[in-house]
């Protein structure tokens, strides 16, 4: 297996991550410019169905370190196996997750070569691959190689490369890889379900109502509510619950304007601006906030802003990067039902 | 028990950072312990106070580098060691956990070591496990609880975090553990401590107090740093004929530009 | 000369900076609306040893020096003012005056307790017709055997209704020549029989603290509770407020910086005619001064801590300090208010809060004006520095870290 570019195929549960697939594409561009081929290594138990599926999404060939000792991962012996199919390859990708950055670092010491993790974009040139990884909390970039070392490490980050479409009829070798599993005193006894409940501080996405939010024409409210406030409040309450809603189905944290707060609709704790939360999330989506300067400040920040607002004027839509004019209680359950679809909940 | 913590000195996260002249500069803000370490020097401290034992911070750095090791000293820390050496400069982290390995063999009878999760500058997240694995030892990373631990049968168990959930984990120990911060809150220092902290005579182990293999050559270099180039938004607005349709129109879009 | 702050004081001002941050500063504004001190305040600085930050390890304090004491009261009035008055009652009046005046067995008996944090103290010497004029005050201590009885109201006392000692000063002897020398100091638990208090609401600032009045009906207390001697009770007092007004003056300088962070950064968020309002030149003014008087301020108080840590006499750099930053502290924080335009009349943002608890500062503690008396008697020549029989101990590293 020389002058390869090897990839790692990531799985739980007998379920591959989509982010192998996109790491088995970058390792095509990759392996192109070195005139080479792409091998994916899957190592696990009963996991030969992942090799074909590899090929399918672009490798030439695969092999396979399957073992009921492996059934669970465990950094140790996985990277037992990963160091001895990676000995001869030129360049070996990995998906980014808790799994294989421990895994990659292993090897890169087996091997005594490079690791750089969380690679957002590649150039090869001579041969040699120059991977761009953000540092500092992605306030600035660097441009890292491993030369004179082989093979060349790298994770990249989940979404950074694209996914390649399928090809169903592609196939290649599955070879088997010969190892021992060593003992290892570590023990997987099981797994708990991850806790919910996202900080807005901490969010990656935050979605975010405004004022806008109680302003649902089309709603009455029960009869039993009949002081005009609280039925306000009602009605923002049902706004909130389609915010929430989309915030479920992104895994988001649930955000709101300081009217909002004062009108009473949403807790102090919620509140995103200048004297609120200051927040700086990946994505930050905004339903019926006009973005008054003190709410700007709050989350300027944000990576990706999204507006949705009736107002073509509202002053949000100059900092948003996408923006959509329309009614924000027919165009939120319209995102949430595309993105369930989409991203496959 | 015997508990290492290796701990790193960073700017202020607040800080403003800059790229100059091809160097990182970060003005006059201070130079920290770096915050996932304070979470790693917490649960070594709180360990030992169940156990009994000393803690020992380790930092590796160049001399001047004792910010992070006051800092552990006055959180409770019993002994902080700064291992620089002009030849450790600027090494990547296969050699600064061949170094740091190196420096935990010298302290001796080692039952546990810790790392925060990552450092807040060059944010790799791998030298614990690069670590454990020179050493031989087990490598538990993104730790957020350690349910037992047992210092007479040298077990213990613990959740890590992973996307999927959390796993659950038993190890024996000597081991290497990394952590998250949903494993504990840190400490502020005493009074106490900080007066020990800043009277702290700090040792230094230079390349000749370690037993180093090989040559101290870093296998992965940074040609360029540079800021991301500030994009000037112009919204792009999603437009159709049904809210169905924008939605699936922003979405696409979304996708494409890797923003979900 | 050396200007800098040794690496210890550093990590002191970071630690209580935290400790502000991260328990008081979100819940701060609730409390100051609800006029009501939130209850884990004195139950965590007790514990994190900010009570007894400056009294030796012997006497179940903290070693530190007292610039320390400066620092900690300046970094916990950033957040609020509240804070700070703790300190300065507890610590300044009540620990520090056993500290310096008290026998070691007073010191064992009420010190220790109250460095620990384990009891709280304060100072109650104002009435409700005597403030600056101290030695005019009315309550009354008559001696009966080997008792006191103490007759007489205490206003405007800070942690009046939280703190389980008092020291507090009374008139033990009418028939003296000049009124100061029947003065008599005294070291009071508050739950003697005879004692009633309550708290003091409707401030204009200083609302999320514990204000109240305490009065004492016939109240007997020990001879072993006295304070010095009879007639020192006029110098015991001058004294108090010497170490109290030192973390006055050090507050009032976090105070200034608290007014100068918010303004600098709402001047470069917010826009008018065309960029942020930090480019135009008045608004530049407003800072500037702000920013001159913080270092203006803050080297005045660090000069009186030096000083106390030295065992001199400061009662003249202390009067300046306090003067100057609480003076500056109300004036910056309502140029802060005319920063935010609007929106600093709102209590949404903090610095209406900065000008209200300001305001106090000028008045309690030794008003400005009385302040300017004591200059202007130094600078005449009028009042000299003689030997008081209790001098405050210099600091001590080595003593005071057992």
């Amino acid at each position: 297996m020389t002058n390869k570019v090897l990839v790692y195929v990531d799985h739980f549960e007998g379920e591959a991550l989509p982010a192998s697939w996109e790491a088995i594409g970058a390792a095509r561009t990759i392996a192109e410019s070195l005139g080479v081929g792409v091998t994916a290594i899957i190592i696990g138990h009963d996991v030969q169905p992942l090799a074909k599926q590899a090929i399918e999404y672009g490798a030439d060939d695969a092999v396979v370190a399957d073992d009921p000792a492996l059934s669970d991962f465990r950094p140790e012996p996985y990277a037992d196996a990963l160091s001895k199919a990676a000995a001869e390859a030129d360049v070996l990708l990995l998906p980014t997750s808790g799994r294989t950055r421990e895994l990659a670092a292993m090897t890169a010491v087996d091997l005594e070569t490079g690791l750089s993790p969380d690679v957002i974009g590649v150039e090869v040139d001579d041969g040699l691959v120059f991977a761009t990884r953000p540092i500092y909390a992605g306030k600035l970039l660097s441009k890292v190689v491993t030369k004179e070392r082989k093979p060349q490490i790298f994770t990249v980050r989940s979404r950074a490369f694209p996914k390649p479409e399928a090809d169903t009829s592609r196939s290649g070798e599955v070879a088997s890889l010969e190892f021992e599993v060593a003992d290892v005193p570590t023990e997987v006894l099981g797994y708990k379900d991850a806790e919910g409940g996202v900080s807005l501080t901490d969010a990656a996405v935050i979605v975010s109502g405004g004022r806008g939010v109680s302003n649902n024409p089309g709603l009455t409210p029960p009869d039993e509510i009949t002081d005009e406030k609280e039925q306000e409040i009602w009605r923002a309450q049902q706004g909130f619950g389609l915010v929430d809603d989309l915030a479920g189905v992104l895994n988001a944290a649930m955000g709101a304007s300081r009217a909002a707060v004062d009108a009473g609709y949403i807790p102090y704790a919620n509140q995103v601006g200048q004297t609120g939360k200051v927040v700086s999330p990946d994505l930050y989506i905004a339903a019926g906030i006009s973005g008054a300067i003190q709410h700007l400040a709050g989350m300027r920040t944000s990576k990706t802003i999204i507006a949705v607002n009736k107002d073509p004027e509202a002053p949000i839509f100059k900092l948003a990067r996408f923006g959509v004019v329309g009614d924000l209680f027919e165009v939120v359950p319209a995102l949430t039902a595309a993105f369930k679809e989409r991203l496959g909940k | 028990m015997n508990i290492v913590v290796c701990v790193k000195q960073t700017p202020d996260t607040a800080a403003t950072v800059t790229v100059e002249d091809g160097k990182i500069f970060w003005g006059d803000a201070p130079l920290v312990l770096n915050p996932w370490d304070e979470f790693a020097v917490e649960e070594a401290l709180r360990l030992k106070e169940a156990h009994g034992g000393e803690v020992t911070a380790i930092s590796l750095g160049p001399e001047d580098a004792k910010e992070a090791l006051k800092q552990s000293l006055a959180m409770g820390c019993e002994n902080a060691i700064l291992v620089s050496d002009p030849s450790f400069a600027g090494l990547d982290s296969l050699q600064v956990s061949k170094i740091l390995a190196a420096a935990i063999e010298k302290v001796g009878e080692v039952d546990l070591v810790f790392f925060g999760r990552s450092s807040v500058d060059t944010d790799t997240g791998i030298t614990g496990s690069q670590v454990a694995r020179r050493l031989g030892w087990p490598a538990l990373s993104l730790v957020a609880v350690i349910n037992t631990l047992d210092p007479t049968s040298k077990r213990l168990e613990v959740e890590r975090m992973l996307d999927e959930g959390r796993q659950q984990v038993a190890a024996s120990f000597p081991a290497v553990v990394s952590v998250v911060k949903e494993i504990n809150e840190p400490r502020y220092p005493s009074f106490m401590g900080i007066r020990k902290a800043s009277k702290a005579e700090i040792p230094i182990w230079s390349a000749a107090e370690l037993t180093l293999d090989g040559d101290l050559k870093s296998a992965v270099t940074w040609p360029e740093v540079w800021a991301p180039p500030k994009v000037e938004t112009e919204c792009e607005f999603v437009e159709g004929e049904t809210p169905e349709e924008i939605a699936a129109k922003l979405v696409d879009r979304l996708i494409e530009e890797k923003v979900v | 000369m050396d200007f800098r702050l040794t690496s210890e004081h550093e990590m002191v001002q970071k630690m209580v900076r935290d400790f502000a941050d991260k328990e008081v500063a979100p819940i701060i504004k609730e409390a100051d609306r609800e006029q009501e001190m939130a209850p884990h305040i004195l139950p965590r600085m007790g514990e994190l040893g900010i009570l007894g930050i400056c009294i030796p390890e012997g006497y179940g304090g903290q070693g530190m020096d007292y610039v320390s004491l400066g620092l900690a009261s300046e970094e916990l009035e950033v957040i609020d003012t509240t804070l700070r008055v703790v300190i300065s009652v507890h610590n300044g009046l009540a620990s520090m005056t056993l500290f310096q005046w008290g026998t070691e067995d007073q010191k064992e008996k009420y010190l220790v307790p109250l460095a620990r944090g384990e009891k709280i103290g304060c100072g109650a010497f104002s009435e409700p017709g005597a403030g600056s004029d101290v030695a005019n005050i009315l309550m009354t201590g008559k001696r009966d055997g080997d008792e006191y009885i103490l007759n007489g109201e205490k206003m405007w006392i800070s942690l009046a209704t939280k703190a389980d000692f008092a020291v507090l000063t009374a008139r033990t002897n009418s028939d003296v020549s000049k009124p100061s020398e029947g003065l008599t100091s005294f070291i009071v638990e508050l739950d003697r029989p005879g004692i009633a208090r309550g708290d003091i609401h409707g401030k204009l600032g200083v609302r999320a603290g514990s204000t109240g009045w305490i009065s004492f009906q016939d109240v007997r207390v020990p001879l072993a509770n006295r304070i010095g001697g009879e007639g020192e009770g006029f110098k015991i007092t001058m004294t108090a407020f010497d170490n109290g007004r030192y973390t006055v003056a050090a507050g009032a300088t976090g105070l200034i910086r608290a007014s100068l962070e918010a303004s600098v950064a709402y001047a470069k968020e917010r826009k008018s005619f065309g960029k942020p309002i930090a480019h135009h030149q008045l608004i530049q003014e407003k800072i500037a001064r702000m920013a001159r008087d913080y270092e203006i301020a803050r080297l005045l108080y660090l000069k009186a801590g030096w000083m106390k840590n030295e065992g001199k006499r400061n009662t003249f750099e202390t009067s300046i300090a306090k003067q100057f930053a609480t003076d500056a502290s109300f004036r910056a924080a309502s140029e802060a208010i005319q920063v935010h335009g609007a929106y600093g009349f709102s209590d949404e943002y903090d610095v209406e809060r900065f000008m209200r608890n300001a305001r106090g500062a000028m008045i309690y503690e030794g008003s400005n004006e009385i302040q300017s008396l004591i200059q202007a008697d130094y600078a005449l020549g009028y009042r000299k520095d003689k030997a008081i029989r209790c001098e405050l101990p210099p600091y001590d590293s080595q003593a005071w870290q057992s």
